[in-house]
């Protein structure tokens, strides 16, 4: 099966190996993976601003940079979200877009996953535009194929991690105040991986554990998976 | 900085560790209670989001089915256009009943909030008392109600001992019934006094002309029967068809509000006294209070509309958890202030809330009338009078591949500055290989 690789501007510019791994991952699927090199963004950014004019200029050339006719995948419920239900309320019609675990539980349905080389105990960030794809525990299930990965509850698995893009520096103080009550949530006991399949969330709860000298090590869905591989 | 950052950071830790307690506690009881109340709560969201958009919808057809029937029962029905009409209309029914110096009894009413009623009623020489105990606690210390359903979620027991100490009701105390007590005894000889009282409502039911009044205290019992003139105060959009709608809409109030399978009291308002009752008043006043309503509904936040006042958005709201109600500056607060508050006064006004929200979506999801409460902040956001040269430059970089490449890469750089993010956060580093390098040596 061929899929087209949405990269997302966070990967772009500081995650590379996110999307490094999202390919690995694919590939081990038995996708054929293209990346269209013309891609930036999805428009996301001044569509959550409110700058629909600039989203939509932007939105309609990230869709014609994508072939029609095959699907989108992308390591990012956000960009997913945008794409399926922001382009529709911009006027513009919905790309066919998988987040990549919904691509593999929806569509690549794999029985099993190879094992991670040594046991870990992490736990695991919901990413709130999940909810606008209708995620549920998507992730979490395919999660659960891979043996050796055991993922602890935490206490409002539901609540936001504050980070929600441009809110993160427009309304900084009140974004951090949310990222710490979910980093208590997520830290105690001292998980050996926080795992998100968002770079958003897991950049801003990296970035403010850093800064309160806790020690987390934070990855990324598909390197997790890619990991196994 | 903005009001939320500055009311985060101005909050007492005790009063934010409350208030999320609270919201949180709140938040657990809601999913428990619909998960006992009904066998698919998912349909029960989706039935009455159906009934309140029909009522929308049928609007206008309701109202005039539910006055007619009010006035069948003896309730006299006035309709106010305006918060001003609304207030002008109130005073003279009291001055009626009472005049200058008599004592009015409120239950707790968001629509009076919402039209500043008290502050008017007081100009007019009129003693008003809100009779809920939190809108009581409110008042005395002139606080404003920060949230819908528990107005003083941002103080605790200590506070309420000091206020009723301050005010002559009692000496210290630190157990919550002895503070009710102290309540009860300094309301209960108000309450005999009252000429008049004030209720909101909370749904109206056109085909019997039924008012129905819920509630935990008693309060509202009293208010609005112990006082021989009653004046219920209602939006246009309380309004339900049938009886028969009832039993869902009080187990999805009850449940979403407070994670109560029913409320202690739900009173059932046919009308005034009639000869041979116990008690009741002889006068019973419904006022229907547009106030913006009618220019909602013909707009894009119609929906907003089709809201049951149960507070569940503000609990789950992360924004709400972290910066309380204050902040939002409005009388209706969280994720339905946020909408309804720009959708009644233009977003020229108090738009700005719209932008205090990760739009993580949790308001939505336990929305009992499944509101699209996101979609109508980006909406509202679209709406704003904003500058738009930073997006126009952020387009012309994401116009070409190459522009977009010399952005991405000197993101890390940039970064590197003293920026609102680096404020409380490390900044975010390239970890690994550049992807698009790896792609093309790959090929
Ligand atoms: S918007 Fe929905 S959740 Fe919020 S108060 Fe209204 S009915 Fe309740």
């Amino acid at each position: 099966m061929r899929v087209q690789l949405l990269l997302t501007c966070l990967c772009d510019a500081f995650y590379g190996e996110v999307g490094i791994a999202s390919v690995r991952v694919l590939e081990h699927l038995g996708c054929e993976v293209a990346f269209p090199k013309e891609q930036t963004c999805c428009g996301q950014p001044p569509f959550n601003a409110g700058d629909w004019a600039s989203a939509r200029a932007i939105a309609e050339r990230c869709a014609g940079v994508f072939q029609e006719d095959l699907p989108i995948v992308t390591p990012s419920a956000s960009c997913a979200a945008m794409l399926a239900e922001g382009y529709p309320m911009l006027g513009l019609d919905a790309p066919q877009v998988f987040e990549l675990c919904q691509f593999i539980d929806e569509v690549a349905k794999p029985s099993s996953w190879p094992s991670l080389p040594s046991p870990v105990r992490a736990v695991f960030h919901r990413s709130c535009h999940g909810r606008m794809l209708h995620l549920g525990a998507v992730q979490e299930r395919v999660l659960g194929l891979v043996p050796n990965l055991t993922l602890e509850p935490i206490e409002d698995a539901d609540q936001c991690c504050g980070f929600g893009g441009a809110f993160s520096v427009t309304h900084g103080g009140t974004s951090v105040a949310i990222g710490s009550a979910k980093l208590d949530a997520l830290g105690a006991p001292t998980p050996e991986r926080v795992v998100s399949g968002d770079a958003g969330c897991l950049m801003h709860l990296d970035g403010l554990s850093a800064r309160s000298g806790r020690v987390l090590k934070f990855s990324h869905v598909a390197e997790i998976l890619a990991e196994a591989l | 900085m903005n009001q939320f950052d500055d009311y985060v950071k101005a909050l007492d830790p005790d009063v934010r560790a409350s208030v999320r307690k609270a919201t949180t506690n709140v938040a657990r009881a809601r999913e428990r209670a619909l998960s006992v109340l009904f066998e698919d709560a998912e349909s029960a969201r989706l039935r009455a989001m159906e009934v309140k958009s029909h009522v929308l919808d049928n609007l206008r057809g309701y109202l005039l089915r539910l006055e007619e029937r009010c006035v069948h029962n003896g309730i006299v029905v006035h309709w106010a256009s305006t918060a001003d009409e609304a207030r002008i209309l109130i005073g003279e029914l009291c001055l009626g009943a009472g005049g200058v110096g008599e004592t009015v009894v409120k239950a707790k009413s968001m629509a009076t909030e919402e039209i500043h009623l008290n502050e008017h009623l007081e100009g007019l020489g009129l003693e008003v008392v809100e009779t809920d105990l939190g809108e009581f606690v409110v008042q005395l210390d002139h606080d404003t109600p920060s949230h819908i359903v528990a107005p003083i979620i941002h103080k605790d027991r200590h506070s309420v001992s000091e206020t009723f100490q301050r005010e002559g009701l009692g000496p210290q105390s630190s157990d919550p019934a002895t503070l009710a007590g102290q309540a009860r005894d300094f309301l209960r000889e108000k309450f005999k006094r009252a000429k008049v009282g004030i209720s909101g409502i909370n749904f109206a039911i056109a085909e019997t002309g039924r008012l129905v009044l819920v509630e935990n205290e008693g309060n509202n019992r009293l208010s609005t029967t112990a006082p021989k003139v009653h004046i219920a105060v209602m939006g246009i959009e309380k309004v339900l068809p049938r009886e028969s709608d009832l039993p869902l809409f009080l187990k999805l109030l009850a449940g979403s509000a407070t994670g109560q399978l029913l409320t202690v009291y739900t009173h059932l308002i046919h009308g005034p006294r009639k000869a041979g009752d116990l008690d009741g008043p002889d006068e019973v006043h419904l006022v229907i209070l547009d106030n913006g309503r009618s220019k909602v509904m013909n707009g894009p936040y119609r929906e907003i509309l089709r809201c049951i006042r149960c507070g569940a958005c503000l609990n789950a709201c992360p924004v709400y958890r972290a910066s309380s109600g204050h902040a939002y500056g409005h009388v209706y607060s969280g994720p339905l202030g946020a909408v309804l508050g720009p959708a009644l006064e233009g977003v020229a006004g108090v738009g700005t809330i719209a932008k205090a929200s990760t739009l993580c979506g949790a308001c939505e999801e336990v929305c009992p009338v499944k509101i699209p409460i996101p979609a109508m902040l980006l909406k509202l956001r679209s709406e704003l009078k904003q500058p738009r040269a930073p997006w126009l430059a952020f387009q012309q970089a994401a116009s070409s591949q190459r522009a977009w490449s010399l952005a991405t890469a000197s993101l890390p750089v940039l970064s590197s500055l003293p920026n609102p993010w680096t404020a409380n956060r490390e900044r975010p580093q390239r970890q690994g290989r550049d992807f698009r390098r790896w792609w093309d040596e790959r090929a």
